[in-house]
């Protein structure tokens, strides 16, 4: 077994092992780094299939980001996690059913189908080869380039859902004092100064 | 990888690792995710947790079909695929926050009614 085999194989050990430990673990903080773990092995399975670029930005996107967000959403919330777990075996009978279904559906699809791939001889972007683009070079070639309108898009995606993540979880809390800006520019001299006269030796 | 279709590929290019390794794989993950929803019915940060990891099984199977076919398109793709992921990842925590500070729970049971 070559080098790229025999780490194929682990990283796709691993991938589906912590992918089972994700749904199967009892404490959801295990879940979330078992989640991690996936990540970062099919990261690896991305670098074996010469997607270098996507590799790097699963580690950054996935584990820095949507992996932390889980994981502090999972220790901020006061669940009771135990007592989410109770009815886990009245579904086990039906959803590894659909799964074993789903399996099998896939493997026969794949079996039938992903071994006589005709080659495209049309390919919508053929992929320079590596040795003189490399992959980051050759996806932000196309990126922003041909896709760019996408590319966009997708940075309004993520914007939008940012300012949907703020809108959904912000509340004002009662008894909080706030600056109130237009009370303070609309302030008129004669509501903010008054002329006392002090009698002498007396003060305020 | 898939040396028959890049020769030019170098070192990495071995026969025997192909196609249908990445898409089994990719099946796997994705039995995986939907028998996570299955059986965490009660639970919606794992339910939230089997949709990354079926969005990580077709971003797989992008990578994959990308790289046997010589094709860029599928690796931009994929690219989008986890931009759309991250963006459902907040909303769906976010709207999972503002639930349970409505109603104390995360059960999807007792999602039941809509009000704010």
């Amino acid at each position: 077994m070559s080098v790229a085999g025999f780490f194929f194989y682990l990283f796709a050990f691993i991938t589906c092992a912590s992918a089972f430990m994700v749904i199967s673990s009892r404490n959801p903080v295990h879940s979330v780094l078992f989640l991690i773990l996936a990540f970062f092995n099919s990261a690896g399975l991305f670098v074996i299939a010469g997607a270098e670029f996507l590799a790097m930005i699963l580690v950054v996107v996935y584990v820095g980001a949507v992996a932390v967000l889980f994981l502090f959403v999972v220790m901020m919330l006061d669940v009771d996690f135990a007592e989410l777990r109770q009815g886990v075996l009245q579904y086990l009978p039906i959803g590894g059913l659909i799964g074993l279904i789903l399996l099998v559906e896939l493997i026969v699809v794949l079996g039938a189908s992903a071994l006589s791939v005709e080659v495209a001889g049309s390919a919508v972007q053929p992929m320079p080869d590596i040795g003189e683009v490399s992959n980051t070079r050759a996806l932000g070639n196309l990126l922003y380039t041909k896709y760019i309108f996408f590319f966009q898009i997708s940075g309004l995606v993520l914007f939008v859902a940012m300012i949907g993540a703020i809108v959904l979880t912000l509340r004002h809390k009662e008894g909080v004092r706030r600056q109130n800006i237009g009370a303070q520019v609309g302030r008129t001299r004669d509501e903010a100064v008054a002329t006392v006269s002090v009698e002498s030796g007396k003060g305020v | 990888m898939m040396g028959h279709l890049q020769p030019s590929n170098g070192g990495r290019g071995t026969v025997e690792i192909g196609l249908s390794h990445f898409l089994t794989v990719g099946a796997i993950l994705f039995t995986l995710g939907i028998l996570g929803i299955f059986l965490n019915k009660k639970n919606v940060i794992i339910i939230l947790m089997s949709i990354e990891l079926i969005l990580l099984s077709v971003n797989i199977n992008l990578v994959a079909f990308s790289a046997e076919l010589g094709d860029l398109m599928g690796q931009v793709f994929a690219l989008f695929v986890l931009t759309v992921a991250a963006a459902e990842a907040a909303i769906g925590l976010a709207i999972l926050v503002a639930f349970f500070r409505n109603r104390g729970s995360i059960a999807v049971e007792d999602v039941n009614v809509m009000k704010g």
